[in-house]
């Protein structure tokens, strides 16, 4: 290992030092002068000079007096089955007050899929939600993001499906919680939520807090995501991912692209947004060589409630489908304030994950609701009175369907057979010759007598 | 031998190079990652690497192969699945497991493989570049043939039949070897005779990409469209459906799962002319969002540079782009940590020049075998925001022929394909219509018309509607009105994932609109005896009429009493 007395400039989180030919992207370790270390990646390298970006922000650093050590080895994390049940900081040290010994090191950035061995996902995660399970079903290897709003209760949300989610087919399941940019109080919710549910046994929580350096935002999801692959594609489990809030990383990317001096993209984000998020949430999906999946869900809050900010417009880009939340659902308390209507998930469950009638009838209801929410709208311009019984049967139908299918709660818990027999029963709100996405067959089995 | 001096992401620094030129494809570092010279200044040559430069030292040497980045072409390329420098990913899969390391080489094409080669030529003959000198059976729907290299001409001396590698000689000209195989840099057409035109449509089987917005065999299409409103399912749609003899399909920068179900989809899928699997005619490349930015870069010259090899057989290739905004977002990235000079939005100031390069190796052509061959080319653009006004939109609608915009609205409705009627436009409409006025049904072009006028009539219709009420309408408006309705949602709308609207042939979309024209003209005439169009909305032509996607034998529609 070599070490290096000499720098030249500290800049934003980037320390500019003396180096002899170390690797891209190689990790160093700083020692100040008064013997306290940070830790870094080199980001550019020359001959006899390296950028390093260092994790832990440069505050306090100058450039006398330090010693730069280049450590040989890019950025690891240690791995295991034994993380489940454990709560790691952002840089995946353990804070539950216990030693953690990984059972193997793995590079942080994992390495590209072969598109020609993944696997299709097409198998159902039941997350207990109604309006995700029936109408944007989850599927074991796919990427769906939540599109949030400042002040709506997604880290409720975020919750539920993590104590929720669950297989049907009794493969092991786990979750892989990752806070980035929390704040204390978020934090501590987190833990406490896992830790009195019970989920925290089949969980491993990474917490990176807002007080945090923003480079050690960036290194947060990859290092979840590799524990995530390891516990997936080596050790078989179905692993569900939610990293909460992409909004929040985006902001250190955009920070740190800024002091590099970068050209930068729309509003200021860089121009690589896309491919870096892409280096992200493709690392979702299922193999060939493995039964094990990682499926993401990824929560961002949308800047000003615009789906064409970068965040939510690039991660749309690269996600397959999105759970939308709406502002109006949670003014009328209806929660989870999931909208059906702007979400959609693009991949298909198989046939015999779930019900046979399942996808029909999300059509169905689908359709039904979207009819009774443009009644809604006519509504407010001329008067109930102008609607004709018909009408009329489609706009209780939305105001039941928000009701009882939308509405519950985030404490209740629905099997997805529960979740389209109540579908079913709200269908009987309208006339049953308006049944037309529904199967025949399928009408006499299920509809309520 | 030169060595490395920085490292910068996918670009590189290197001196001391032997004899460095622009485009040569270099050696880079100890794992002989692949790379490509993009600059030389003064002592320092700069290189964009094909694969992630994690762990590579200044010091390492580089090497050049003086040779510009090339495709191999040969039997072998269909059923394939290539990232974007033409590297076979089942290779590197067998190589490698299911992630993709890096510095593996493979040819990419399988060298052990026997081809029956059946010569066209004897010995005496005078060939030329280019000139068809015998075939290969390569899969059940295509026949390869085998062209004289670009710049080789001459007496055949020897000719060798029979099952042969692409590593064997298949013929001679005086001491020179032909094989069955050719190399081509990516960045460069490749010639024919002269360009021709043509008015026979490139059929889709997709009643708003034939009726309404057709585009030729040799066109230019763009797709720009907002996430999730159906660019990739258009470009599938389009690779499985549509007229053309081979498809090139470019994943470039997009997800890893779209590539997959193409892959697993494909064999399965019949052609409906001949009922063998649409993979045989296929080609795929695939450099996923994930995959190194400089070879995301490549992909589309990769994937077009094939497509023109077998348009110079003579054959009718249509190559799917998706999405070239991805392929400009990497020229830009690459452009910025070569500190270049950035134009709009960060782009390098040579955006527009690049991509109309691009659309232009598109086209119909009498290839140097004198044969006729076309390459159509869809790209799909993924504006930011869902904005048009972006610069790459912008740069490719200035070039493209047809504009196939797709609209969030319409998406958010569900009505697919999400297709805006009233903005987009094909300038190649003249010429089908008199393609199709001869071969499918002689009021084609009328019924288009008519369409178009009835959908721009009902926009106007429906801004009075908004401020007077729909009932305040005369008879014959609201009549109108319903019959727009019916054109957008029994005709416009078709959803790819129905078994049977999933293809609609061109004589099925001739008589949907012959019946629901027939509807219109009939229901006129109603209307003026005194029939009110809500008795017309419930008539039984009308269920006709919706039923008329999901029925494969259509019938006409009869008299409406
Ligand atoms: N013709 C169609 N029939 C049925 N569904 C469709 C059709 N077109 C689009 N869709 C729906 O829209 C979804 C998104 O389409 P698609 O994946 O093609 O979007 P895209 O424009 O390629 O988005 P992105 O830019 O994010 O890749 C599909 O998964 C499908 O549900
Ligand atoms: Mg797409």
């Amino acid at each position: 290992m070599k070490v290096f007395t000499n720098a030249q400039a500290v800049k934003g989180p980037l320390l500019i030092a003396e180096c002899d030919n170390a690797a891209f992207k190689e990790l160093v370790s700083v020692t100040r002068s008064d013997g306290s270390k940070v830790q870094g990646q080199v980001l550019e390298v020359f001959e006899k000079k390296a950028v390093i970006q260092i994790f832990e922000g440069t505050q306090g650093l100058g450039v006398d007096n330090l010693r730069v050590k280049y450590l040989a080895k890019t950025a690891t994390v240690g791995v295991g089955e034994n993380m489940l049940g454990r709560v790691f900081d952002g840089m995946g040290q353990p804070i539950d007050g216990l030693e953690y010994f990984p059972e193997s090191q793995r590079d942080i950035n994992g390495a590209p899929i072969n598109p020609v061995a993944r696997i299709q996902p097409d198998e159902f995660i039941q997350t207990g939600v109604s309006t995700i399970d029936c109408m944007m079903p989850l599927c074991r290897g796919q990427k769906l993001p939540i599109f949030a709003m400042n002040g709506l209760p997604y880290n409720k949300l975020a919750a539920q499906i993590a104590r929720q989610a669950k297989v049907l087919d009794g493969k092991e399941f786990a979750v892989v919680f990752v806070a980035m940019g929390s704040t204390h109080a978020e934090a501590d919710f987190f833990r406490e939520e896992f830790e009195k549910t019970g989920a925290l046994n089949n969980t491993v929580l990474f917490l990176n807090l807002a007080s945090d350096p923003s480079v050690a935002r960036i290194m947060t999801p990859r290092l979840a995501l590799t524990a995530a692959e390891y516990l997936a594609f080596e050790k078989g489990k179905q692993v569900l991912v939610i990293m909460t809030d992409m909004t929040n990383y985006c902001e250190s990317l955009r920070e740190i692209s800024a002091i590099r001096e970068e050209v930068p993209g729309r509003r200021g984000y860089p121009g690589y947004m896309y491919t870096d998020l892409a280096s992200l949430y493709e690392r979702a999906g299922k193999i060939e060589t493995s039964d094990g999946s990682v499926t993401q869900i990824p929560i961002l809050t949308m800047p000003a409630d615009d789906k064409t900010h970068p965040v939510p417009d690039l991660t749309g880009y690269i996600t397959e489908g999105q759970i939308l939340l709406d502002r109006g659902l949670f003014k009328r308390s209806k929660t989870p304030p999931i909208t059906i209507l702007g979400s959609l998930s693009r991949l298909k469950v198989k046939k015999g994950q779930v019900r046979e009638d399942a996808a029909a009838l999300a059509d169905q209801l689908y359709a039904a609701y979207a009819t009774g929410i443009e009644f809604r709208d006519l509504v407010a311009v001329v008067g109930k009175s102008a609607l004709s019984d018909r009408d009329v049967a489609y706009l209780d139908f939305a105001q039941a369907f928000e009701e009882e299918f939308i509405n519950q709660g985030f404490q209740q818990e629905r099997s997805i057979n529960e979740t389209l027999d109540i579908g079913w029963k709200l269908l009987t709100l309208i006339p049953k010759s308006e049944l037309k996405k529904v199967k025949e067959e399928h009408i006499k089995k299920y509809y309520p007598q | 031998m030169g060595k490395l001096i920085a490292i910068a992401g996918p670009v590189v620094t290197a001196v001391e190079m032997d004899n460095p030129r622009i485009n040569d494809v270099v050696a880079v570092g100890t794992e002989n990652l692949l790379g490509e010279i993009i600059e030389i200044r003064g002592k320092e040559t700069i290189i964009q690497v094909y694969e992630e430069t994690d762990g590579l030292t200044p010091g390492q040497p580089v090497t050049s192969t003086h040779k510009p980045l090339s495709v191999e072409l040969g039997p072998g390329l269909l059923t394939a699945m290539y990232d974007g420098v033409q590297r076979p990913l089942d290779k590197i899969q067998a190589l490698a497991g299911s992630f993709i390391t890096r510095g593996i080489a493979v040819p990419a094409l399988d060298e052990k493989k026997k081809w029956e080669f059946k010569p066209l030529v004897a010995v005496g003959d005078e060939v030329v570049e280019g000139q068809i000198i015998g075939t290969v059976e390569e899969s059940s729907l295509i026949t390869h043939k085998i062209l004289v290299p670009v710049g080789v001409s001459g007496k055949i001396t020897k000719v060798e039949k029979g099952k042969k590698t692409i590593r064997d000689p298949v013929a001679h000209i005086g001491k020179t070897p032909l094989f069955m195989t050719q190399h081509w840099p990516v960045k460069k057409p490749r010639p024919y005779k002269k360009k021709i035109s043509t008015n026979e449509p490139l059929k889709t089987g997709q009643r708003i990409y034939d009726f309404f917005f057709p585009t030729v065999k040799g066109g230019q299409c763009a797709i720009p469209g907002p996430f999730g409103c159906g660019k990739t399912v258009t470009q599938q749609a389009i690779a499985k459906w549509c007229d053309a003899q081979i498809i090139v399909y470019v994943g470039c920068g997009e997800r890893g799962n779209e590539m997959t179900e193409v892959v697993k989809e494909f064999p399965e899928l019949k052609d409906p002319k001949s009922g063998k699997p649409l993979m045989d005619r296929t080609v795929l490349i695939a450099n996923t969002s994930n995959m190194p930015v400089a070879a995301r870069e490549a992909s589309v010259y990769t994937g077009m540079t094939i497509a023109e090899y077998f348009r110079d057989q003579g054959y009718d290739v249509a190559i799917m782009a998706d999405s070239t905004s991805r392929w400009a977002e990497a020229m830009r990235e690459i452009s910025g940590r070569l500190g270049e000079m950035p134009g709009e939005e960060g782009y390098p100031a040579y955006l527009g020049t690049r991509i109309a390069q691009f659309y232009e190796r598109a086209g119909s052509v009498r290839t140097l075998a004198d044969v006729n061959g076309s390459v159509t080319v869809i790209g799909a653009v993924s504006p930011p925001g869902g904005d048009f006004s972006e610069p790459v939109t912008q740069n490719t609608l200035k070039i493209a022929k047809v504009f196939w915009a797709l609209d969030a609205g319409l998406a958010a409705k569900r009505h697919y394909w999400a297709i805006n009627w009233l903005q987009s436009y094909s300038l190649y409409a003249e010429q089908t219509d008199s393609w199709y006025d001869e071969n499918i049904g002689k009021e084609w072009s009328t019924y288009r018309r008519w369409a178009m006028d009835l959908l721009q009539q009902e926009a106007e219709l429906l801004d009075i509607a908004q401020l007077v009420g729909k009932d305040s309408l005369p008879q014959e408006q609201q009549f109108l009105l319903l019959t727009a309705r019916l054109m957008r949602e029994d005709i416009l709308q078709q959803n790819a994932f129905d078994d049977v609207d999933m293809y609609c042939p061109a004589p099925k979309q001739y008589s949907m609109m012959e019946n629901l024209h027939s509807f219109f003209l009939q229901g006129q005439k109603l209307i003026q005896k005194g029939m009110t169009t809500t008795e017309l909305e419930s008539h039984k032509s009308v269920e006709f009429i919706g039923k008329m996607k999901y029925t494969k034998d259509l019938v006409r529609l009869g008299d409406i009493k």
